[in-house]
């Protein structure tokens, strides 16, 4: 089994997020392996072992991805890629990370490729599913079973709460939702071992990208945060009216119906 | 000089803590009200590697350094004070002298089980009349034949009651100048004539193991004393030299529990309009928390640093454990001080960490004790 996890560092969001000159200010933020990301990687550890292969952990980002890489590669993971592209792209979008990522994996024969569900900074799920599309392979998204035996996968699918059972062919990628798997914590021997395991850097050069090519395809308008959680109000009077009254103020005030 | 964890210490103190978050603080109130010992939560470590962190891989170890080995000291005390105090013990004293001292086949039958957490070990100095002054060791071992059989009693002695095996202290001779020759005996716990009992009601550390040890006529093969017999008072100062900078590690990881609670309370408690978090007399006591709990970090750190390198840390091992213990407790009590009645009920979990905090003051060497250390290196 060739087996790639792609893998984003994301900024803690159970932590305070502050906006300063319009954007996210990640000083101080505490950053961690997207969650839904180390499903993926507990997945394809537990797919490794079972059939045997090699897993490479990918990431797009900049020299600070290092320490999520080495903590894949100490969950686990074999080699470690780091697309750094701080020097050469200013504004990036889900199209700018598709597009490197599938570059990178166009000749590298993947049998399966495990990414997260979404990342829970920007969270639109968008990554995983343009990769697939751009590769021209399969694709099964928020996944929370995988069973491979020979060159096909039986998948149960989290459709909003619903399961859906699918049967797909490898090459294949497919995305992580909660409740895949526990993900382990990366073991003392693990750490140690994982600096002793590869870890390539490469830029958009060693793809032959330019920056043209993987030029973003949104802009950002503005970034803000959700409006401060007023107090809430309690209707009295008897039932009847309180209902009437509650009818009213979303018409009028919450504008919700 | 460099003030920078490495990516390993780094890697290792996200993993612990995260582990430490989920596996033990939710249950530490729990432990701390039942006196539990997790054994549970211990075996998990073990396959973590946590058990071997300091000791090499041909030792069934992990291959880290002190460093690493302090800095999971601190989270795992930080999350519980009692878990944290076993876990140390487990290193510090239970595998380490073993390490420092044994030979090859005791490193080898003892060491390895419990360096991949298989096993655990304890280190029995302690006895009723021979505190501080361990030198007074009254247990007894006499060679018969190709056996010693020790006589003694032992008290307080941590993990014994889970342990595979205990290093005991006894004396074994006199030498020429009339003093005794102190010994250290691995003695396997389910020999014959072993008694250990495990009733203690403490007043911190309660989710610890802590045992009183009785010998009466144990008997042990000749090869279990470790290392060189007639350096017994050695190791087990040495081993205390280690053991302290764990000590020390483990009062900072509950100050910074502490700490962490009382800031965000004082940030949340409103009192005349405004949170409590605004009066300088709470502004001052937050500052001295965080100041004195840098400042234990780094001379953990730093005594760390020196034993990884193969310096001498007698003085540095004893200034970690002394400040990280006085400013530990200091912080500690400020902390319920800063969440008034609240702090002083039980569901607030703070007078826990101090209540654990005073055995930092008292455990493996006493803060007098760090005092006379310190004073005869400096030449006193
Ligand atoms: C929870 C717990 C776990 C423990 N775990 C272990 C263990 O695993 N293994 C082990 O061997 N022991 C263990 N101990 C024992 C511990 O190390 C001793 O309690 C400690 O060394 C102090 O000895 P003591 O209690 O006999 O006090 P004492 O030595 O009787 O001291 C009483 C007081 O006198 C002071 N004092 C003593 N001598 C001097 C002096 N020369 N100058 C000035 N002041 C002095 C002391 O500082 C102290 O304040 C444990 C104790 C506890 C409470």
């Amino acid at each position: 089994m060739n087996i790639f996890v792609l893998m984003k560092r994301t900024f803690d969001t159970e932590e305070k997020i502050v906006i300063q000159n319009g954007k996210v200010n990640e000083e101080g933020a505490e950053f961690i392996i997207n969650p839904y990301d180390e499903y993926a990687i507990e997945e394809a550890i537990q797919v490794r072992d079972k059939l045997g292969g090699e897993i490479t952990v990918v990431t797009v980002g900049n020299e600070d991805a290092e320490k999520e890489l080495r903590t894949a590669l100490a969950m686990g993971c074999d080699k470690a890629v780091l697309i750094n592209i701080e020097d050469d792209v200013e504004e990036s979008d889900q199209y700018t990370t598709a597009k490197i990522i599938a570059e990178y994996l166009k000749d590298k024969n993947a049998d399966l490729i495990l990414a997260g569900n979404v990342a829970i900074d920007g969270g639109s799920g968008q990554v995983g599913p343009r990769v697939a599309e751009m590769l021209g392979i399969s694709y099964v998204t928020t996944i929370t079973k995988l069973d491979i035996d020979g060159g096909k996968a039986t998948i149960v699918r989290d459709v909003e709460g619903d399961e859906e059972v699918i049967e797909v062919s490898l090459p294949l990628l497919v995305t992580a939702q909660q409740g895949l798997n526990e993900p382990r914590y990366p073991s003392l021997p693990g750490i140690m071992k994982a600096k002793k395991k590869p870890l390539d850097e490469l830029e958009l050069d060693d793809l032959d990208l330019e920056e043209e090519d993987v030029a973003a395809k949104t802009k950002t308008v503005e970034i803000f945060l959700p409006p401060k959680k007023e107090a809430g109000k309690i209707l009295q009077g008897d039932i009847a009216d309180q209902v009437k009254e509650l009818v009213t103020l979303l018409r009028t005030e919450a504008k919700v119906i | 000089m460099n003030f920078e964890l490495t990516k390993e210490q780094q890697m290792i103190k996200d993993m612990v803590r995260e582990f430490a978050e989920k596996e033990i603080a939710p249950n530490a109130a729990k432990w701390d009200e039942e006196a539990y010992f997790p054994v549970e939560v211990f075996k998990k470590m073990g396959e973590l590697g946590l058990l071997g962190i300091p000791f090499p891989e041909q030792y069934g170890g992990s291959g880290g350094d002190t460093i690493s080995y302090a800095i999971a000291v601190e989270e795992i005390g930080r999350a519980c004070g009692g878990t944290g105090l076993s876990y140390a013990a487990a290193v510090s004293l239970g595998a380490s002298p073993i390490y420092y001292f044994g030979t090859e086949e005791q490193k080898q039958k003892w060491l390895v089980p419990m360096a991949k957490g298989e096993t655990l070990g304890a280190f029995g100095l302690t006895e009723p009349n021979a505190g501080s002054d361990a030198g007074g060791t009254r247990t007894r071992a006499v060679l018969d034949g190709d056996e010693y059989v020790i006589n003694g009693e032992k008290c307080w002695i941590t993990n014994a009651g889970h342990a595979r095996q205990v290093i005991v202290t006894a004396v074994t001779g006199k030498d020429e100048r009339g003093k005794n020759i102190i010994s250290a005996i691995i003695v396997p716990t389910n020999a014959p004539g072993f008694t250990i009992r495990c009733n203690y009601d403490k007043m911190g550390v309660r989710a610890s193991n802590t045992c009183e040890l009785v010998l009466e006529n144990v008997r042990v093969p000749k090869e279990n004393v470790l290392g060189d017999p007639t350096k017994g008072f050695k190791q087990f100062l040495y081993t205390l030299d280690g053991g302290r900078i764990s000590i020390a590690a483990l009062a900072v990881g509950i100050a910074q529990a502490a700490f962490e609670k009382a800031l965000q309370y004082a940030k949340e408690r409103v009192q005349f309009g405004q949170s409590i978090s605004k009066f300088q007399a709470i502004q001052f006591k937050l500052a001295d928390m965080a100041m004195e709990i840098e400042l234990a970090r780094n001379m953990v750190y730093k005594a760390a640093w020196l034993k990884d390198k193969g310096k001498p840390f007698t003085k540095e091992a004893s200034f970690a454990k002394l400040f990280a213990s006085e400013a530990g407790f200091r912080a500690c009590n400020q902390a319920i001080q800063i969440h008034g009645g609240y702090g002083y009920m039980k569901e607030y979990g703070v007078e826990r960490h101090l209540r654990d905090m005073k055995l930092m003051e008292i455990g493996e060497g006493t803060s007098e004790v760090q005092r006379l250390v310190i004073a005869r290196q400096l030449g006193c």
